[in-house]
């Protein structure tokens, strides 16, 4: 998105404390291989994505389900730049910041079905699913609520001294929660290696950001606290890497927190249920035909004759493969014991 | 395969829609995201988008047709090269999902049936008692403040993961002087300043507490923790459930609650029911210094959310500590204060004050009082307490909290539920005036419970 250059960077009072402010990288030049794996990772979110929606649609899946489609670079981007242990945490819209960080896509698929082999054993559903051993944080169905959870997380990295970052994600609409700034205000006095991810998809649920913030470049909403922020074309793989390598290497270098607003943008409605009625079909298109993360990609392998229609066909028949085997997963393993109700709590 | 498209299910409750209209035509080509229908639900009109790129081969619904249940087939996607004739084979897959859908909402829907069998109940945790001290170990007479100081610095020594945070527990000692000494002895890195952020604060001790640390947030008082209820309640106590077991949030968040003096409305609320209605919580209320230090080591060392409700006017009391390496009491016992046969009083934080000084009346009256000091509220021991109404056949309970709802309500419901034969008279709860606590030095006496109702009603039960 070419809005994201378009406002020159403020001048925040972060260099005071933390010598030159950090402005917004040139998307870093990927490699063939990088391309490819992008390439995979975001068809892999977006076809598990459709595929839940089917299933929401077939009844499978119950309650709230959020799709993740056309955001699917800021995930990807980021998920390129972080190192093992580096911990990650987000809202409700979380199905592929999981994949992102590896989690088994049968293991999400049977969490949204509520099947026993799902990663909360069928009991958090699509909005709440874990996992400690990716450092996946979760899945939080209260807007907001990740933003202090996930300065936490910082803060035990700093409390132990190790060189992880907290990787807390947020939308546009949690960034008006008074919790965001008393986050902000805690992770800058402490120094925490927390990265603020702000993913501007221009709408929370119908209410679009003009009809929701004064400030609307969510990037300077650190400003008070003495944390940069920088806007990032979100739908391009490439540029949220870049800002990605920049903002870990910001944290781990000891400079505290920084907020990188994602811009970037939902194609389907806010959840299942939405009919979508506060936007154009045209804005909705023109997104999708112009900027599409994955569409990108795969014109600059065609471009560098990086790849053929063919193996392109035959990565989408694999990802295809991966998607179905973990639907059909989803469908036949059992629900949850009846025993479980009483697991996982003390009485 | 042509691939059928299904009436979707479009919101958490919708069973069957109308086809409103058709978007594309028999023999258009779609690809994916193309909306080629528009379908009303219970609550909007939505659009069906294509999952699937072809042709649309055949609309086997027509625009208006009213009622149609979710996973009817509405029509046909064709691929490359096929024609709509071959609908006529039998091996038409249902879409590209595995086969199985119409049976799909009646087993996703399986776990909201009316259960034929009644559910069972909770598996209670098994309680151990009380340590046992062994004889002629030194009492000392400690204050509930020492105590509680004495149980963090003891924690702290043992487990480097253990560290405190809070409004002013660093510098100034504390607001009430809980924390003492410790940021002398385990530097800032461990004994944590916090601005005024309680919602943020706690957020952030959850989410280190996610992490492994085993954080404990002092609240100035219980009062501000409102703030932070929703972190407490959403984030602390929910999640290990949440996640099937995978991750909890081994955090305690402590400070005086309830009633001080003549601090008034906004600063004056006991909290005990409110977090005891919480699953996934544990909520201690010691009354005692003992019971202090022994419950606040056990509450650090649980791998749950602990509430711990400390009362400032019990702040300076002092109580015999038995002087003992590592003394840890376990969470979710009672303790017997005082045997008695005629009568049982529970009770629980300064609630006890109310309790003993009545006991004290009512034996000059010759009625023989049996104190029960709970201790933990959530998990309650009912154990002890029913086994204490099955001898005395009496029971009153006795709190500062607001009435309604109250933690007395729910024990006298349960012992109603549980040992009704063995009651001889109605209980009797005592609890705080349903009124917000008025600063006026005489209301506030009025508004919190007094011995001489505790006495009056025990003197009802026992029918004197
Ligand atoms: C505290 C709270 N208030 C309201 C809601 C209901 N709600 C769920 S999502 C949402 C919109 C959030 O939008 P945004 O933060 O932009 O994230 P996006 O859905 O765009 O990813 C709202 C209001 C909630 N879950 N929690
Ligand atoms: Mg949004």
């Amino acid at each position: 998105m070419a809005a994201a250059a378009k406002r020159a960077p403020a001048k925040s009072k972060a260099d005071a404390k933390s010598g030159s402010n950090p402005v917004t990288p040139k998307p870093v030049e990927f490699t063939k291989e990088q391309e490819l794996s992008a390439y995979r990772h975001m068809l892999l979110i977006r076809r598990f994505e459709e595929k839940a929606g089917q299933l929401y649609g077939m009844g499978f899946i119950g309650g709230f389900c959020h799709l993740y489609i056309g955001q699917e670079a800021v995930v990807t981007g980021m998920q390129m730049a972080l190192i093992e242990g580096d911990q990650m945490i987000t809202a409700y819209r979380d199905h592929g910041h999981m994949l992102a960080m590896d989690m088994s896509p049968r293991g999400v698929m049977a969490e949204l079905t509520g099947r026993q082999g799902g990663y909360s054993k069928g009991k958090g559903g699509s909005m709440h699913m874990f996992s400690k051993e990716k450092q996946f944080y979760g899945g939080h169905g209260i807007v907001g609520a990740q933003v202090p959870l996930g300065t936490g997380l910082a803060f035990a990295n700093r409390y132990r001294g190790n060189k992880n970052v907290s990787l807390t994600y947020f939308g546009d609409g949690a960034a008006n929660q008074g919790q965001v700034y008393e986050s902000f205000n805690m992770a800058s006095l402490w120094r925490l290696p927390v990265i603020y991810i702000i993913e501007n998809n221009r709408y929370a649920m119908g209410t679009s950001v003009t009809r929701s913030s004064a400030e609307t470049d969510f990037s300077q909403r650190g400003t008070s606290f003495r944390i940069p922020g920088i806007q990032v074309d979100g739908m391009d793989v490439r540029a949220v890497k870049a800002a990605g390598d920049m903002a870990t290497e910001w944290c781990r270098a000891g400079k505290g927190p920084i907020i990188l607003e994602m811009q970037t943008y939902r194609y389907r409605g806010h959840s299942m249920s939405d009919p979508a009625k506060y936007r154009t079909k045209e804005e909705v298109q023109k997104m999708r035909s112009e900027h599409d993360p994955i569409e990108q990609v795969k014109a600059r392998l065609f471009d560098k004759k990086w790849a053929s229609e063919d193996d392109l066909k035959a990565i989408d028949k694999e990802v295809r493969d991966i998607v179905a085997d973990a639907a059909e997963f989803a469908q036949a393993d059992p629900e949850p014991d009846a025993s479980e109700l009483w697991t996982d709590i003390v009485h | 395969m042509p691939i059928e498209i299904l009436m979707p299910a479009l919101s958490p409750t919708m069973e069957e829609g109308n086809l409103a209209k058709w978007l594309k035509n028999e023999g258009d080509k779609v690809v994916a995201g193309d909306v080629i229908a528009e379908i009303e639900t219970d609550k909007a009109t939505m659009e069906v988008e294509a999952v699937d790129e072809g042709t649309l081969g055949k609309i086997l619904i027509a625009a208006g047709t009213e009622g149609v249940k979710v996973n009817t087939p509405i029509a046909v996607l064709l691929a490359d090269g096929e024609s709509a004739d071959a609908m006529k084979a039998p091996a038409t897959a249902k879409s590209e999902a595995p086969a199985k859908a119409p049976e799909a909402p009646v087993e996703a829907s399986a776990a909201s049936k009316p259960a034929a069998q009644p559910v069972a109940a909770a598996p209670k945790a098994e309680v151990a008692a009380d340590p046992d001290i062994p004889a002629g170990t030194e009492m000392v007479s400690t204050t509930v403040r020492e105590a509680l100081r004495d149980a963090m610095a003891e924690e702290m020594r043992r487990d480097e993961d253990v560290f405190v945070m809070g409004e002013e527990v660093a510098e100034y000692q504390g607001a009430y002087k809980i924390t003492q000494g410790l940021l002398q002895e385990f530097g800032n890195r461990r004994v944590v300043d916090t601005p005024i952020t309680e919602h943020g604060f706690a957020g952030v001790g959850v989410g280190a507490a996610f992490a492994g640390l085993k954080p404990i947030v002092e609240f100035m008082t219980f009062n501000f923790a409102m703030q932070a209820i929703d972190q407490i309640v959403n984030s602390a106590a929910k999640t290990l459930y949440m996640s099937g077991g995978q991750m909890g949030a081994p955090i305690v968040f402590r400070g005086p609650n309830g009633a001080a003096a003549r601090v008034a409305a906004q600063h004056s609320q006991c909290y005990a029911a409110w977090y005891s209605h919480i699953p996934g919580l544990k909520v201690v209320m010691p009354y005692t210094a003992a019971d202090a230090k022994g419950l606040l080591k056990a509450a650090i060392r649980d791998p749950n959310p602990v509430i711990f409700l400390e009362n400032e006017i019990l702040y300076g009391q002092h109580f015999d500590v038995p002087k003992l390496d590592d003394f840890v009491l376990p969470i979710g016992k009672a303790r017997i204060h005082k045997q008695g046969k005629d009568v049982t009083i529970v009770s629980f934080g300064i609630g006890m004050t109310y309790a003993v000084k009545a006991e004290a009346e009512l034996r000059e009256m010759g009625i023989d009082v049996e104190i029960i000091d709970l201790r933990t509220i959530r998990p309650l021991d009912f154990d002890t307490v029913i086994a204490s109404v099955k001898k005395t056949n009496r029971l009153v309970v006795v709190e500062e909290g607001f009435p309604q709802s109250s933690v007395g309500d729910h024990i006298a419901s349960q012992v109603m539920q549980r040992a009704f034969d063995f009651l001889d008279a109605p209980v009797i709860t005592i609890a705080g005036k349903d009124v917000p606590m008025p600063y006026a030095a005489n209301l506030e006496k009025l508004a919190l419970p007094n011995v001489g109702e505790v006495v009056e009603a025990v003197k009802a039960v026992t029918y004197r």
